[in-house]
Order: C-alpha cells, then sequence, then structure tokens
C-alpha cells in the first residue's frame, strides 16, 4: 500500500472560544474518493477551509505526503495541488471555456500577450483527458452548469491538482447530469487524483466513496470504509444520534379550522406538487436540506415568486396572490430567512423597522400619527423583550437575537392569520431564542396558522405539532405528531423512505 | 421628532469620548459648517451680515433650495437626477412660451408644473420598470431635455414682461421677498412629507433596503415613480421661480445647477447611497453654498478660485461624513 497523500491529524480549530472542529483526523489515498459528511453546520465547510488555507487551524497537523505542512495558506494549497470546487462555481460567463480552463495562468508569448493558439490547444487536450466533449473556443456562458462545473474541473487538473475537494458537486445538477459528473470523479480517481467529496446525496456517497468520514457538531464521530455501513439509514444514525434539550417550551394548543391549504402546488425546477394544510394554532415545521425547496414554498404563498400551478385556499376561499402586497392584505407574514438582506432597513431606527408593515394602523389617511406609533412599538419591545436603550436606537445597533424579535414584532401586530417563519433563530443567542419560542407559541395560542422552516432539526422536532419534510422539490412525507424525532426527519430529507402510514 | 432624539441615543460601548465628536459627526458637520462660515464671512467682510444682504443670499438660495428638496427625497431613494438642471430650463422656457401665448398666469404655471410631472413620470418610469440606473437614465434625460428646450426656444431666450410674474422671483410681501416665502412654504411640506407619511416612510425603506420593503408590502415601483414625479415638478417649479426672476426663460438657464443641488443635499449630511437624510440637513447645505457663493463674491474672489474652493468644500464635507459612516459600522 502506498503513502498516504494527505493526512490530518486531530484537527482543531476555535472561533474565539467556539469550537467550530474538535479533534478531526482523516487520510486521504491517492487515487480514492473519500466522503464527508454530516448536518448542515457539522464543520465540513470549516474542514475545508482549513484544508485550502482560507482558514488557520488552532491545533493540530497536516501532513502532505508525509511531510508536516506548517502554515496552510491558499497560496501553498494551490503549490501542493490542493484545489476546490465550491458550490459557487467560480466561471467568467464571458470568457471561452480555454479562457476559464487558464483564467490567471494563460500561456503567453512574447510582450506577454496571450498566446492563444497554445491556450486553446491545451485545454483541448485537457478536456480529451477528461473525456469531456466540449469546443474550448465556445462561451462559457452558454454552458449548462454542470457543464461549468466540468470547466473547473478541468481548471484544477491543468493546474496539476492532486488533491480535489467537491463541496456538494450535485446539489444544483439533475439525475442525468450527476452521472456524467460521477463518471468523471472517477475518471481522475484512477488518474490518481485524491478526491474529497462532500455531498448530502447518501446514494451518491455509496457509489463512488471508498470510505466516509462523519463530523457530528464539529465532531469527528469515524472513519469508516464504505462496505462496512449497511445502508442510508445507518449512514444516517452516524450522522445525528443525539439528545434535545427542552428549552422550546412547546404547549398543546388547541386546534381549529383548516386556515391554509396549498393544492398541488408547482413552480418548475423548484417545486413539484407541493400540497398540504395548517390549522388555526398549529405549527407546521418544514424540514429538509438546503436547496430541497423550503424556502421557495414559502416564497411562493407570499407572492415573491408565484408558483406555475396549483391553488392557494385561505379559510376556504380561493384566493390569488401575486406580490406581497397581496399576501399581506390576505392575512399572511413572511419573517425571512436572512434578516440583513430581506428584512431590516439598517440604516433606520427600532421603531422604524417595527412600523414597516403596519404602517396603515399606525396613520391616519397622510399622516403618520407619532403617538400610535411609539404607543404600538413599545407595547411589543416589552412583549418580546427587546433589548434596546430607546425605540429611536439605529437598528445595526442591536444583536442579531433583538432585530429578529424586532422582525418578529413587525409582524405580530398585524396578527396575521399565516405566519411564515423561515430559520426563525438563525443567528440569534440563546437567551434570545426562548423568547422567540414562547411567542410563536403565543401566536398559536391565539389562532394563528404557523408555518416554520428550519434546518434545525431540535428546532423541528422541539416546536412542530407536525412536519412536512422536503426532498428535492418534492414533500418526501408528512410526519404526524406521535412519530416525529430526528432519525425519521433526517431520513426523509436525505431522499431515504420511512415506514410511516 | 427624530431630530431632538438621535443625539442622546447612543449605544453604551461608545462611551465617553466619542459622544461629543459623536454628536458633532452625526448631527454637527452641517451645522457647524453654516455657524463658522457665517462668523469668518461676518467678521472678514463688513457688508456680509447687513439685513440686505442676508435677503439677498436668501433669495438668491430660494430655487437652489427647491430644487435641493427635491433632490433630497430622489436621493435618499437610492436615486439620482442629474437632468435637474435641464428640467429648470425647459420649465423656464415652458412657462415663458405660455406667456407668450397669451396663456393666463395662474394657468401658465400649473400647466408648467404639470409638464414637469409628466418629465418625472418618464424618468421614474424608466427607472422603476426598466431597472436602468438612474444615473444612466437621468444623464441621458439631461441631454434631451437640454435639447428639447434649445428646440422650443430655437436657441434664444424669451422675454417675458407681464410684471405680474416677475412678482414671484422679484416681489415683496410687506418686507420679505416672495422667494424667501415660497422656499420656506416648500421646506416645510417637503419635510412633514419625508418625516410624517407612510409616503416618507416608505421613500426611506426603499433606499435601505428595496426588498424589504417590497416584503412588508410596500409598492416599490409606484413609491419610486411617485418620486420622481414629485421631484420633477418642484423641480419645474423652482424653474419658473428662476425664470421670473431673470424675466426670461432661457434654454441656458439652470445648466449645473443640479450639481450644486447635489452638494447641498451631500453638505446636508444624506447618505448618497439612500436610506438616510433630511430636509433639515439640506437647508444647512443649501445655507453653506449660498453663505460660500456670497461671501466669496463679496470678498472679491474670481470666480476661477470660487470653484476650486466650492469644490474643496464638498469633499471636506463628504470626507467627514464617511468618518461618521466608517465610526457607526
Amino acid at each position: 500500500m502506498s503513502e498516504p497523500r494527505l493526512q490530518l491529524n486531530d484537527i482543531t480549530k476555535d472561533f474565539s472560544g467556539v469550537k467550530a472542529l474538535k479533534g478531526v483526523s482523516l487520510t486521504l489515498m491517492p487515487g480514492s474518493v473519500h466522503g464527508l459528511v454530516g448536518e448542515n453546520g457539522a464543520g465540513k465547510s470549516t474542514l475545508i477551509k482549513i484544508l485550502t488555507g482560507a482558514y488557520e487551524k488552532t491545533s493540530g497537523e497536516i501532513l502532505y505526503e508525509g511531510t508536516t505542512i506548517e502554515a496552510m495558506s491558499p497560496k501553498k494549497a494551490k503549490d501542493l495541488g490542493i484545489h476546490c470546487i465550491y458550490q459557487e462555481l467560480n466561471i467568467a460567463n464571458h470568457l471561452s471555456i480555454a479562457e476559464n480552463i487558464f483564467l490567471g495562468e494563460q500561456p503567453t508569448k512574447m510582450f506577454g500577450m496571450i498566446d492563444w493558439k497554445k491556450m486553446n490547444e491545451e485545454a483541448l487536450a485537457v478536456l480529451q483527458s477528461l473525456k469531456i466533449d466540449l469546443n474550448p473556443k465556445k462561451l462559457a456562458g452558454e454552458l449548462s452548469i454542470a457543464q461549468k462545473q466540468m470547466i473547473e474541473i478541468a481548471r484544477a487538473i491543468s493546474q496539476k491538482a492532486n488533491v480535489l475537494i467537491m463541496d456538494e458537486p450535485t446539489s444544483s445538477l439533475s439525475e442525468r447530469e450527476t452521472e456524467v459528473l460521477l463518471t468523471l470523479v472517477n475518471e481522475l480517481k484512477n488518474k490518481g487524483v485524491s478526491i474529497i467529496y462532500v455531498s448530502h446525496r447518501m446514494n451518491e456517497i455509496f457509489q463512488i466513496c471508498d470510505t466516509v468520514t462523519i463530523l457530528r457538531d464539529g465532531t469527528y464521530i469515524k472513519t469508516l470504509p464504505i462496505d462496512e455501513i449497511e445502508d442510508t439509514h445507518d449512514l444516517v444514525q452516524l450522522m445525528v444520534n443525539r439528545k434535545l434539550e427542552d428549552f422550546f417550551g412547546k404547549v398543546e394548543v388547541p386546534q381549529g379550522e383548516t386556515v391554509l391549504e396549498v393544492k398541488n402546488m408547482t413552480k418548475h425546477g423548484l417545486l413539484e406538487g407541493i400540497s398540504f394544510s395548517v390549522k388555526s394554532g398549529e405549527i407546521l415545521g418544514v424540514a429538509g436540506l438546503v436547496g430541497s425547496g423550503r424556502t421557495e414554498i414559502a416564497e411562493a404563498i407570499f407572492g415573491i415568486a408565484p408558483p406555475d400551478e396549483g391553488d392557494m385556499l385561505i379559510e376556504n376561499k380561493k384566493v390569488n396572490i401575486s406580490s406581497p402586497k397581496d399576501a399581506i392584505s390576505n392575512g399572511i407574514g413572511f419573517v425571512t430567512e436572512n434578516r440583513k438582506e430581506t428584512g431590516l432597513v439598517l440604516k433606520r431606527s427600532v421603531m422604524e423597522n417595527i412600523s414597516l408593515a403596519n404602517l396603515p394602523f399606525v396613520s391616519g389617511r397622510f399622516f403618520i400619527s407619532p403617538k400610535k406609533e411609539k404607543e404600538v412599538s413599545s407595547l411589543y419591545k416589552q412583549k418580546l423583550n427587546i433589548k434596546t436603550s430607546t425605540l429611536e436606537q439605529k437598528i445595526s445597533n442591536l444583536s442579531g437575537g433583538n432585530q429578529q424579535k424586532a422582525i418578529l414584532a413587525r409582524w405580530m401586530i398585524r396578527q396575521p392569520k399565516v405566519l411564515l417563519l423561515d430559520e426563525p433563530c438563525r443567528g440569534v443567542d440563546v437567551g434570545a431564542k426562548a423568547d422567540i419560542y414562547a411567542q410563536i407559541i403565543e401566536m398559536a395560542k391565539q389562532g394563528t396558522a404557523i408555518l416554520m422552516i428550519s434546518s434545525e432539526i431540535d428546532e423541528i422536532v422541539g416546536m412542530s405539532d407536525r412536519v412536512l419534510v422536503m426532498h428535492e422539490g418534492k414533500i418526501s412525507g408528512e410526519v404526524e405528531k406521535e412519530d416525529i424525532n430526528p432519525d425519521t426527519i433526517l431520513n426523509l430529507a436525505f431522499g431515504g423512505t420511512v415506514n410511516a402510514k | 421628532m427624530q431630530n431632538n432624539t438621535a443625539k442622546i441615543e447612543r449605544p453604551a460601548n461608545q462611551a465617553t469620548f466619542s459622544k461629543t465628536a459623536y454628536f458633532l459627526l452625526d448631527k454637527g458637520i452641517a451645522i457647524i459648517g453654516v455657524v463658522l462660515l457665517f462668523v469668518i464671512m461676518s467678521i472678514v467682510s463688513k457688508d456680509f451680515l447687513t439685513v440686505d444682504n442676508l435677503l439677498n443670499v436668501s433669495r438668491q438660495a430660494a430655487v437652489l433650495c427647491i430644487m435641493a428638496v427635491a433632490m433630497t427625497f430622489i436621493i435618499i431613494t437610492g436615486g439620482i437626477d442629474l437632468s435637474a438642471g435641464s428640467q429648470i430650463a425647459v420649465a423656464g422656457v415652458v412657462v415663458a412660451s405660455l406667456l407668450a401665448a397669451g396663456v393666463p398666469l395662474p394657468l401658465a404655471i400649473l400647466l408648467t408644473i404639470l409638464s414637469g410631472a409628466v418629465i418625472g413620470l418618464f424618468i421614474g418610469g424608466i427607472i422603476s420598470t426598466q431597472k436602468i440606473p438612474p444615473f444612466i437614465v437621468t444623464l441621458a434625460m439631461m441631454t434631451i431635455l437640454s435639447g428639447v428646450a434649445f428646440v422650443i426656444t430655437q436657441g434664444s431666450p424669451i422675454v417675458v414682461t407681464d410684471p405680474a410674474f416677475r412678482f414671484l422671483g422679484r416681489g415683496y410681501i410687506g418686507p420679505i421677498p416672495v422667494p424667501i416665502i415660497l422656499l420656506i412654504v416648500v421646506s416645510i411640506l417637503g419635510y412633514m412629507l419625508l418625516s410624517h407619511t407612510k409616503f416618507g416612510r416608505s421613500v426611506y425603506a426603499i433606499g435601505d433596503n428595496e426588498e424589504a420593503a417590497r416584503l412588508c408590502g410596500i409598492n416599490v415601483k409606484r413609491v419610486k415613480m411617485g418620486v420622481y414625479v414629485l421631484g420633477s415638478s418642484i423641480i419645474a417649479f423652482a424653474g419658473v421661480l428662476l425664470a421670473s426672476r431673470l424675466s426670461t426663460g432661457s434654454p441656458n438657464a439652470g445648466t449645473g445647477s443640479e450639481l450644486d443641488a447635489i452638494a447641498a443635499v451631500v453638505l446636508g449630511g444624506t447618505n448618497l447611497f439612500g436610506g438616510e437624510g433630511k430636509i433639515t440637513g439640506t437647508l444647512m447645505g443649501v445655507a453653506i453654498i449660498s453663505i460660500l457663493n456670497n461671501g466669496l463674491n463679496l470678498l472679491n474672489v474670481s470666480s476661477y478660485h470660487q470653484l476650486i474652493i466650492k469644490g474643496a468644500v464638498i469633499l471636506l464635507a463628504v470626507w467627514l461624513n464617511s468618518l461618521k459612516e466608517k465610526r457607526a459600522a
């Protein structure tokens, strides 16, 4: 057996005291594919960033072909031949395939002018060696995502990559494109390239990996040869397995009539045949991996990206929603996933942020009533325990948790019939989380139908009365209260099946 | 209401030292600029601090001030209007032509403002529906409208003889010049609209985060169009005022004045990227530019040197504002 190409021993990474990685070890052999799996936030990205030199490790050891690498930097990684293909492709659409392959390393002739002939020839050679049938003179912008990915791989190979890290390369590919990509990965493996393959798609892991390393909450769980893992279920078990703390304060709320009903909602390429309903007082959790169509459901309901097909009923009446304005007037509220980009007006005050969706409530026919505005916002500031010196404080000076509470207050004031929550506690500290959960339950008590999207499995399990699990744009399962547990949900999310009714 | 609160409400962690400095940076640049300029000018020129001169400064500031109020709305949405100067020219020649054609004065003024509204609708329509950057749209409009003004007049100014028309720009009500009254009225209306209405709140929200505004049910397109319609209508009124002062509708009037208006808005602390700014700040900015102009004239500084000094002052103010931004971040 040959020497390992890359060896990580006991790698640890702290971010100002918070351990993002604990004791991760990994051995990568030449000409092998090594799977790296774990939930969102398990530490996969951090590990990749340490390998590519984007982050510095706090402790531990990296050996490249037996030599200790002291300080890894992006430059060093490149010199060693460690390349990474990220989810967001790094392709210049207005340049040709050949130019993209040799981006920044174009062969030159006299006076630093680009040697086009040589570049095109070499590009063709690289493409052919990888059995990619594309004309190097073609514009990259005309290629499909899968083809662009192949160009990135060709670029890495042209730069003599020995270690290729692929971060969820198939997340936006169709099944057929995935097959082509996996064949290419095998081709690379036969050429002796070592590949670290990150994917949420378990069947791919089984299909191409030789060994798998499992991470959970930043901790190294184990490394196993693929033959020693029985099936998807086994692997998911290793990835999840943990106890839930009960700080959600979940209370059973009597459920009323159906408030929102979605029938056969389809958005081409994103959502397919989505049907479900939510009752008054019910919290319906929506689980699934990133990109599985969770957020798209909320965006379709709220009129941000109206569906191509399907019906929506509110209180048994068919509604037509083609803009957020329509959605709001139909009694829907939406706390978005990314508060800085789509939620807050950061240069304005806490009060203005709270009243932004409520201007009609605090205004006369023309003028805003400063008194009413202040009254309403003070009330909700207290109710949600928003920590700010005054309501006139700029919202950008508040912590993430308090900003999130302000957005929640914005929608609570409206007393919506339906509240869509997308990652309600992302980037929120533990204390504020408890406050937010309490308010979500409070709203359920008041009869609001709540749709809560979350990638935190604890949150889904701890808060939901019922859970929809999404997988590749479809509902892969609907889990009733008594069956809600992390295993069932993750299995469905990873595309497995569950013996549920 | 926002004016008097913000100075007290600083986060606790930005304690003592910065409290004063912060206040000065946050609120004070424009005010201090005005006070400083005022004091300096009073000392170096004995003609400056006289009632006549101050009324004169204000009267001359009226056109700039009304334009700057319009520009404040536009810049807070994250936009800009480079064609404001050409719009002044168009309004001037339109009102003069209408009067020359025998249209009664009130109707002529109304129609001119309406023509401004149409221009604004066109600009706002392109910006909000076609998603072309306001900078580009209004740059093109600057040339187009300048051409329109020349076409209407065939290149030569139209002189207005009607004394009633001259009242707007040169008349007095009691001891107070009419332009000053108009300046005050437009500023107050602008202030009320921006700070105390749903529309004003939407303007801030759109300039700060368009997507968040849309998700809160604000009709972003309509508000943006509204801002340009409002802006161009106000600018048309400023054009009428200028024509009245000059008793002429000239296609050359107002050329380059958009830059003074933008400078005044920025000097007043409005964020060029939108989301922040106040009419009161803009008034300070207008005061700085007007006092500077007047003072330098009184001191017989050549107009060439004046350009250099004015530019330097703008650069200085914007630099101070950027310090504030960094501190806040």
